[in-house]
């Protein structure tokens, strides 16, 4: 294991922004740390990084206990969620400041800045100064900067929070080849489930303060250890008691054993799919199939269904958040 | 912006200019005139006085180590406020801003009370170490500085905080040490409003008055600074010298707004 966190708890006053965390992070590989804002996830790396010191418990990087090491005795690349690029230097200054510190010869570090540049496709600009750049140039740049010291760990905050939606897919993309490439172990935060699922290897889902679920973006989606590990990764909702993923939901025009009967009060059409509201004792159930089915179902608002879980459907006890916090 | 019509915007130009002009321009000008009534001779004249050499002398040293003082207290104590939390910060971030709000007569009296050689609280065991305060350089040094303390903090605790510390902290990810994140990345990013709080405080130090005038016993050749001696000139009807002296030192200041005025867009880039 390449980042071991053991015991870890961190106050802040009064507040518990992490309640006794033990995660394992693999070599090599790129984890998620995924959960709701505010949660602790980067209270968390921090931590790893040293930036923040844990009240209590270890960490440990590479078999070396860490925990009372400072950030510059941990080897670890650190981006921020805002960049923090140094506005005073020109980019290839940024990218090189790392092997500077080292007191790496000159050759070498040019030839090293050269390369990183490359990697990240930003070797026409590497005279230019940070604010002559993009979001999206600038979250590279604070990239390559991190990588050049190679660091053991590579830890990302948020790394596309604050880009527009098609380059935060570009970029995700981009992160997940040249991870293919570089292969150096590196954690990623992000609030975006969508995120996680495609780009990571594993996902370590945290909320409040507690890891709730650890494992594959499969695993996390096909065996959620809780309703807020199911809830979180995609839409979910109320059925029997159960929560179920909306087209997991199977509907019929007539009575079947151990179905929930109830009206279809509202359709709702988006793209290929139609959004179903069903009126049925236990609340409303939202349902989703696409045109061609609903067609074929031939069911419409004041329709009589029944509805049932589908068959290899993963179900968890609990009552769907969004939905109760919308009822009432 | 609110839309102002041509009118009331001459009336607003006006009123500015006048204001101005009366005040500082006019006045400023005379003593430039006068200065130089019977041509470049009054001020040669003036500067080839021995006392008059000393006393710019001792205001120039005076200025010089008053500011890189406040220099490197300010930076230090800049950097405590903003980076770092500890009890009683309120209390030290006002009493930074007292130089500001208290008279300097007051200021060069406190001083006289902590440390004249009879019975001051510092003063007689500093005075049998050798040292002596009051009525020597150091007492004039001390009473500078404090006027001009708040300058230099007050010009770099913005801009501190405005830059935040996600450099730093990424500065030191990359390896850097407290001293280097200080040098490379810190020092530059603050350098504009370091050297702005410099330029204002040498201009505070060298027009420096009613402080050092407490703490000088006012001999020529020794503890008279400048501004002290044009007071003694004018009193003596020594006018045409004294104007000579104080022209020098408004060339001082504009050198130093000059200096600013100059820097100050390039900080913008
Ligand atoms: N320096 C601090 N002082 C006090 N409270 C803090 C501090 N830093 C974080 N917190 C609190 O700790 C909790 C966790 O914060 P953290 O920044 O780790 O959340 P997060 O999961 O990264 O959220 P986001 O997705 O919004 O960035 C939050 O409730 C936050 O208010
Ligand atoms: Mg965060």
């Amino acid at each position: 294991m390449s980042i071991d966190i053991t015991g870890v708890t961190k106050r802040f006053g009064d507040f518990v922004a992490l309640d006794d965390v033990n995660v394992s992070i693999p070599t090599g590989q790129l984890t998620a740390l995924l959960g709701p804002s505010g949660g602790g996830k980067s209270t968390l790396l921090r931590i790893i990084a040293g930036l923040d010191s844990a009240d209590t418990g270890s960490i440990r990087i590479e078999g070396t206990d860490a925990t009372s090491l400072p950030p510059q005795k941990r080897n670890v690349g650190f981006v921020f969620q805002h960049y923090a690029v140094f506005k005073h230097m020109s980019v290839a200054k940024n990218v090189a400041f790392g092997l500077e510190i080292r007191k790496r010869p000159k050759h070498e570090v040019t030839q090293r800045v050269e390369e990183l540049l490359g990697l990240v496709h930003l070797s026409q600009f590497a005279h230019r100064m940070p604010n002559q750049l993009s979001g999206g140039q600038r979250q590279r740049m604070a990239l390559a900067r991190a990588l050049a010291v190679e660091p053991t760990v590579l830890l990302l905050d948020e790394p596309f929070g604050a880009l527009d939606a098609k380059v935060r897919k570009e970029l995700r993309d981009w992160l997940r080849r040249l991870h293919d490439e570089v292969h150096v172990t590196t954690v990623f935060v992000t609030h975006d489930q969508e995120e996680a699922l495609e780009v990571a290897d594993e996902i370590v889902v945290i909320n409040e303060g507690r890891v709730e679920q650890i494992g594959s973006p499969e695993q996390l989606y096909d065996e959620p250890a809780n309703d807020f590990v199911m809830s979180f990764l995609g839409e979910v909702t109320t059925l029997d008691g159960r929560i179920v993923r909306p087209h997991d939901i199977e509907v019929e025009l007539a009575p079947v054993p151990g179905a929930v009967e109830g009206t279809v009060t509202r359709v709702l059409r988006v793209g290929f799919e139609v959004k179903l509201t069903v009126a049925t004792a236990g609340g409303d159930v939202t349902v989703a199939m696409t045109r061609t089915h609903l067609r074929g179902l031939g069911a419409d608002e004041g329709s009589r269904v029944w509805l049932y879980a589908a068959k290899g459907a993963v179900t968890v006890a609990g009552t769907a958040v969004k939905e109760t916090a919308v009822a009432g | 912006m609110v839309e102002v019509s041509t009118p009331t915007k001459w009336a607003l130009r006006l009123v500015a200019v006048g204001y101005v002009f009366f005040l500082v321009a006019w006045p400023t000008g005379l003593l430039a005139t006068r200065t130089f009534e019977g041509g470049v001779s009054n001020l040669v004249e003036t500067l080839a006085d021995p006392d008059v050499q000393s006393a710019l002398a001792l205001t120039g040293r005076v200025a010089l180590l008053a500011v890189v003082i406040n220099l490197l207290f300010g930076v230090t104590i800049s950097l405590l406020l903003v980076r770092y939390e500890f009890p009683g910060k309120r209390a030290l971030s006002a009493l930074i801003d007292l130089p500001l709000s208290v008279s300097p007569v007051v200021v060069g009296l406190s001083l006289v009370l902590v440390y004249n050689s009879r019975d001051g609280w510092f003063g007689p065991s500093l005075s049998d170490a050798g040292v002596d305060v009051i009525f020597h350089t150091p007492g004039l040094v001390m009473a500078t500085t404090f006027v001009a303390l708040p300058l230099v903090i007050r010009e770099i605790v913005p801009v501190l905080t405005e830059i935040g510390d996600d450099q730093e902290q990424a500065a030191r990810s990359l390896g850097a040490n407290a001293r280097q994140t200080f040098w490379r990345i810190t020092l530059p990013s603050i350098k504009w409003a370091v050297v702005y709080g410099v330029v204002l405080a040498t201009a505070r130090s060298v027009g420096e008055f009613g402080a050092v005038k407490v703490v000088s016993n006012n001999i020529s050749g020794q503890t008279q600074t400048a501004t002290l001696m044009v007071e003694e000139k004018y009193q003596n009807f020594a006018q045409d010298q004294a104007y000579a002296i104080a022209f020098l030192l408004v060339l001082v200041s504009i050198a130093c707004l000059v200096i600013v005025a100059v820097l100050r867009p390039s900080s913008e880039k």
